[in-house]
């Protein structure tokens, strides 16, 4: 599950993506539930950003405390 | 960014919120920030070519599915999955996993004990510098040829989506994938890969769970399906029986031998493409197991691309249709389906991340060929036949010029796209040209010690020129397609898997019977490239949970079940 040496590891960035893309979807997420908009999409009753958004967030945050560089699990 | 972005929309099918092009920009900005990382990490060859051998399974395993998922695998195949139904699926199942393991436990030890850096160095140390020089020439050409069908796919979904200008798209990702490749090499690359990865699930795998919640579960959607369409659109093999009775045109044998049993064994086994992404393995057991991984995956990746295709069919309100029709008529093509599923279900947020899904499955395809292209020319083009006597830096600064001549050799392709009819129908006959005598001669060049040099260049030369010359027959006289294709109903892609059929079989005789006429190579000669002159070493004293054989064969028993569940 890592790769070699004393770097970074892969996963650590893959946390740091899903993360940041998770909180911002999420917060997009509960805006629109906020401020309805004009024209929403198919579903949009079932608030896939909050769910979805939050599902990434906790993955990627498990898998930036996970394989975080001080770890020293590569 | 945004007022950049802004202004170049124009008519387009969705339209950005800043929160959509944050997600975007951000990608952008990791992608290029892990290449100037891991500069500092690719400074001899062995590091910027092979990414230091020392990938995990888990890593070779995903980048080796992910330099696959590209422009065509996320939208081209989306699009034929409205096309043609769920028969799409068999170009990741029989279309991939026997190949996927297959390469796992008979061929990767040959690769990976003779420490290639290549499929065209392999062919160098079984049958000599000109089967090296053809496949490594003809490899070079094509991986060019397939970037540039990339970066078009790309700047065309851009284009129809976004509104964004086609010159701006081409040029912002190539210009991205030259930066992170040169530099930080193959493992640039990799690590980008699996990223994509990552992405293009987390952006993808909404549409199917919200599209099979709209469609009210995967059995309303079969009956929505046959009710606009027809009922073989939801079965994988129960309409194969005849060429006129399923919506592709084809007969099973040649899904069976010309998909299964050709291209995907020439493509998933010799493609050096994926097959680089396994070299860098970091030992034996991941180099087997990286496939094995790949494979159990691939099986999955049918949810993101085929079901979207499908759910289109079942629910879109509007009726696609082929490229051609649709540039006339200004309505939607086949290979619009996943971003209207996209624009259907995603607002703010989700549709930035599915955007930049699409963006990151076309960029680690193009940067996949880019790697590849740069590895091959390097190493087996320029070395051998230019300049032997450079020093490892030397080679690496060759290696770091021929990225970025790369990228733009693939610009100027993806402008002579522009005006080819079909993508899919192009990379397909590129496909058959190449892909299916090589893996002829990779496989008796491993299997068969009896095959001399001048049966492996003169098998791989006339399954080549076979392969272009039926091509160019039915493009000239199309009813030569019932010669080709054993049937007039036959459809493009039931072509190609004919065509790579026959010039399959066209390698493989030229090289036995050239082989047979020609003076053996010696036994000592072989050692550690042909099947009993190779002693292959023991998997360390491990499980059976942890053997590669083991859960080849777990891949392989859940591939017959999803292909009996969906007969």
């Amino acid at each position: 599950m890592t790769t070699t040496g004393r770097s970074v590891s892969i996963w650590f960035f893959i946390g740091l993506s899903l993360l940041v893309n998770g909180v911002i979807i999420l917060g997009a997420g509960i805006y629109e539930i906020a401020h309805p908009p004009e024209f929403p999409v198919v579903l949009f009753q079932l608030h896939a950003s909050v769910w979805w958004g939050a599902l990434l967030t906790l993955l990627g945050g498990f898998y930036c405390w996970h394989y975080r560089p001080s770890a020293g699990s590569d | 960014m945004t007022l950049a972005f802004a202004a170049l929309t124009s008519n387009s099918l969705v339209h950005l919120s800043p929160v959509d092009t944050a997600i975007i920009a951000f990608y952008f900005l990791l992608v290029l920030a892990i290449g100037f990382y891991l500069k500092g990490r690719a400074n001899t060859g062995e590091d910027f070519f092979m990414a230091g051998r020392e990938m995990t399974a888990w890593v070779a395993g995903l980048s080796f599915l992910s330099a696959n998922l590209g422009a065509l695998e996320l939208m081209g195949w989306a699009g034929s999955a409205y096309q043609y139904g769920i028969l799409a699926t068999h170009w990741y199942w029989i279309g991939a996993i026997p190949a996927m393991l297959f390469l796992a436990l008979v061929m990767m030890p040959f690769y990976y004990i003779s420490k290639t850096h290549s499929v065209p160095g392999y062919l160098k140390l079984r049958f000599g510098e000109p089967s090296r020089a053809l496949s490594a020439i003809s490899f070079a050409f094509m991986t060019v040829l397939m970037s540039g069908v990339n970066m078009f796919a790309m700047a065309k979904v851009m284009q129809i989506v976004l509104g964004w200008d086609i010159n701006f798209s081409i040029w912002v990702s190539s210009l991205t994938v030259a930066v992170y490749v040169t530099l930080g090499g193959l493992r640039s690359a990799i690590f980008n890969e699996v990223l994509q990865f990552f992405l293009i699930w987390a952006g993808a795998l909404l549409i199917p769970i919200l599209g099979l919640y709209e469609a009210g579960g995967w059995s309303h959607l079969k009956v929505l399906i046959t009710q606009r369409a027809s009922e073989q659109y939801v079965h994988l093999w129960a309409g194969l029986g005849s060429f006129s009775n399923n919506p592709m045109g084809i007969h099973w044998t040649g899904i069976v031998f010309g998909l299964g049993a050709v291209i995907s064994m020439g493509y998933w086994t010799t493609d050096f493409l994926v097959v680089q992404r396994i070299l860098a393995a970091k030992d034996m057991r991941s180099a087997e197991m990286a496939p094995i991984i790949g494979a159990g995956f691939k099986m999955l990746v049918p949810i993101i691309v085929v079901l979207p295709g499908l759910l289109g069919l079942g629910v879109l309100p509007m009726k696609l249709v082929p490229e051609s029709v649709a540039t006339v008529t200004h309505g939607y093509s086949y290979n619009d389906v996943l971003p209207l599923m996209l624009a259907r279900y995603c607002g703010p947020g989700l549709l930035g991340l599915g955007i930049t899904a699409l963006i990151a499955g076309f960029m680690s395809g193009m940067a996949g060929n880019v790697s590849a292209f740069t590895t091959v020319w390097t190493y087996d083009i320029y070395r051998p036949l230019i300049n032997s006597k450079g020093s490892d830096h030397h080679y690496v600064n060759m290696g770091r010029w021929t990225t970025v001549i790369g990228v733009l050799i693939s610009v100027g392709t993806a402008y002579l796209v522009m005006r080819s009819a079909s993508i899919m129908d192009y990379v397909q006959a590129l496909f058959s040209f190449f892909i299916a005598p090589l893996f002829g001669t990779v496989i008796l060049g491993m299997l068969w010690k009896r095959a001399t040099g001048p049966g492996g260049f003169w098998g791989l030369l006339c399954g080549t020129l076979s392969s272009v010359s039926m091509w160019a027959w039915v493009k000239v006289d199309p009813t030569a397609l019932r010669y080709v294709a054993l049937s007039p109903d036959a459809k493009a892609l039931a072509q190609d898997m004919y065509q790579a059929l026959w010039s399959f079989l066209v390698c493989v005789i030229v090289t036995v019977v050239v082989s047979l006429a020609t003076k053996p190579i010696p036994d000592i000669q072989l050692k550690g490239l042909v099947y009993g002159q190779t002693e292959i070493p023991p998997i360390e004293d491990v499980p059976l949970y942890k053997k590669p054989v083991f859960w080849a064969g777990v891949a392989g028993a859940v591939f017959v079940v999803l292909n009996i569940i969906f007969w």
